[in-house]
C-alpha cells in the first residue's frame, strides 16, 4: 500500500486528435508501476470513478480515468455532462476506442510505467472494458457487470447498443469478469454465454458470479452495494492485476 | 444496469430553477442510474431548453414507485380538467 499519492487532472490527445481531460492518480516514487485505465460509468466522470483511480494508485498502479463526456462540455459538472450525453445519444464506439487508446498510450509513455496496462470498467464501462480487450493493445481487462455484450437492447429503444461478442476472437489479453447472480442485465444466462464463447475461442478468462449480489455491487454510494461481494471482488481484481500486469 | 433507456418529448411551457423561470422545449426522460438520489435506478427527467446550456436544465430523479404515483396524479388532474371544460 502506497501512502503517498499524486492525483491531478491532465490533458490527453484523444479520438480525432482532440484534447480531453483525464484524471490521473499515481503512487509517489520512481516505479516502475503498471497502469490501469479506469472507464467511468454512464453517470459520468464523477467522484466515484476518480475514487477508484485513487484506490488503484494506493495499490501501486498509475491509474487514468479519461473524461469520455469531455466533448459535451469540458467544464460541465458530471451530472450535467451525463444529461448532455443522454440527450445527445451517448458516445460512439469509435470515439470511445480513440479516447481509451490514447489513455493507454499516455500510461505507457510515462517514465514510471512498467509498460503494462490493464482496463477496468463498471456497468457501461464493463462493456467498454470488454471492448477494449477486443480492440486495444492491453495486457489485462476487468469487466464488472457489463451489459449488452451478447444481448441487444429491446428494439423500441432509440439507442442501439450492438452486441460485441462477435469481436471476441480478437481478444489478446486475459479477462476477469465479476458479476452478481441477481443481475438482470447482464443476467446469469448472458454471463454463461460469454463464458462459453471465450472458452470456445480459447481466450484466457476467469468469471466470478457472487451470490446475494446484483448489478452494481461495487457502488459504495448506492443501495445496490454489497459489502461481501465488493470486498472479495477487490481482492480478485488486485490478484488478477498482480499476475497480469506486474 | 446502465439501461440507455431514453425518450424525448417536445414540450411547451416553463420551468423554474435557482429562482429563475425559463422556457423549456423538451423533456429528456430516462430510467437509469441517478446522479444524486440514493437509488439504484430512477426515473430521470431533464426539462431542457434546446437553445440553452444543459446546466440550466431542471432535473428530476424519482424512484420508480414515486414516479408512477406522480404520473397517476398528473393523469388524474388532466382527466379532471378535461371533464370540467
Amino acid at each position: 500500500m502506497y501512502q503517498g499519492l499524486l492525483a491531478e487532472t491532465v490533458t490527453i490527445t484523444g479520438s480525432r486528435d482532440e484534447e480531453i481531460s483525464a484524471y490521473l492518480a499515481r503512487p509517489l516514487g520512481p516505479g516502475p508501476f503498471p497502469g490501469v485505465l479506469v472507464i467511468h460509468h454512464a453517470p459520468g466522470w464523477d467522484g466515484g470513478s476518480k475514487e477508484i483511480a485513487r484506490r488503484f494508485a494506493a495499490e501501486g498502479y498509475v491509474a487514468i480515468c479519461p473524461n469520455l463526456y469531455h466533448r459535451f462540455g469540458p467544464d460541465l459538472a458530471p451530472d450535467d455532462a451525463a444529461a448532455a450525453a443522454r440527450a445527445g445519444g451517448w458516445i460512439t464506439t469509435e470515439q470511445f476506442l480513440g479516447d481509451a487508446g490514447a489513455a493507454v498510450r499516455f500510461l505507457r509513455g510515462m517514465p514510471v510505467s512498467n509498460g503494462r496496462v490493464g482496463t477496468i470498467g463498471y456497468c457501461s464501462g464493463g462493456r467498454q472494458s470488454f471492448l477494449s480487450a477486443c480492440e486495444l493493445p492491453i495486457d489485462a481487462a476487468v469487466d464488472c457487470y457489463g451489459a449488452f455484450v451478447v444481448k441487444s437492447p429491446p428494439p423500441e429503444l432509440p439507442y442501439k447498443m450492438e452486441p460485441i461478442i462477435d469481436r471476441a476472437s480478437k481478444i489478446s489479453c486475459p479477462i476477469l469478469g465479476l458479476f452478481g447472480v441477481e443481475d438482470k442485465n447482464p443476467a446469469p444466462d448472458e454471463v454463461a454465454q460469454i463464458d462459453a464463447e471465450l472458452t470456445r475461442l480459447g481466450k484466457e478468462h476467469e468469471f466470478h458470479t457472487f451470490e446475494s449480489a446484483g448489478h452494481g455491487f461495487f457502488a459504495v454510494d448506492r443501495p445496490m452495494y454489497r459489502v461481501e461481494a465488493a470486498v472479495e471482488g477487490w481482492k480478485l481484481i488486485l490478484d488478477f492485476y498482480g499476475r497480469t500486469l506486474r | 444496469m446502465c439501461s440507455y433507456i431514453v425518450e424525448k418529448a417536445a414540450l411547451t411551457g416553463s420551468a423554474k430553477a435557482a429562482g429563475t423561470w425559463r422556457p423549456i422545449t423538451t423533456a429528456v426522460v430516462a430510467v437509469d442510474h441517478p446522479s444524486h438520489a440514493t437509488l439504484d435506478h430512477a426515473l430521470i427527467v431533464d426539462f431542457v431548453n434546446a437553445g440553452r446550456p444543459v446546466s440550466e436544465r431542471v432535473a428530476l430523479e424519482l424512484s420508480v414507485a414515486s414516479a408512477r404515483v406522480l404520473i397517476t396524479a398528473m393523469q388524474t388532474a388532466l382527466d379532471a380538467f378535461d371533464e370540467g371544460v
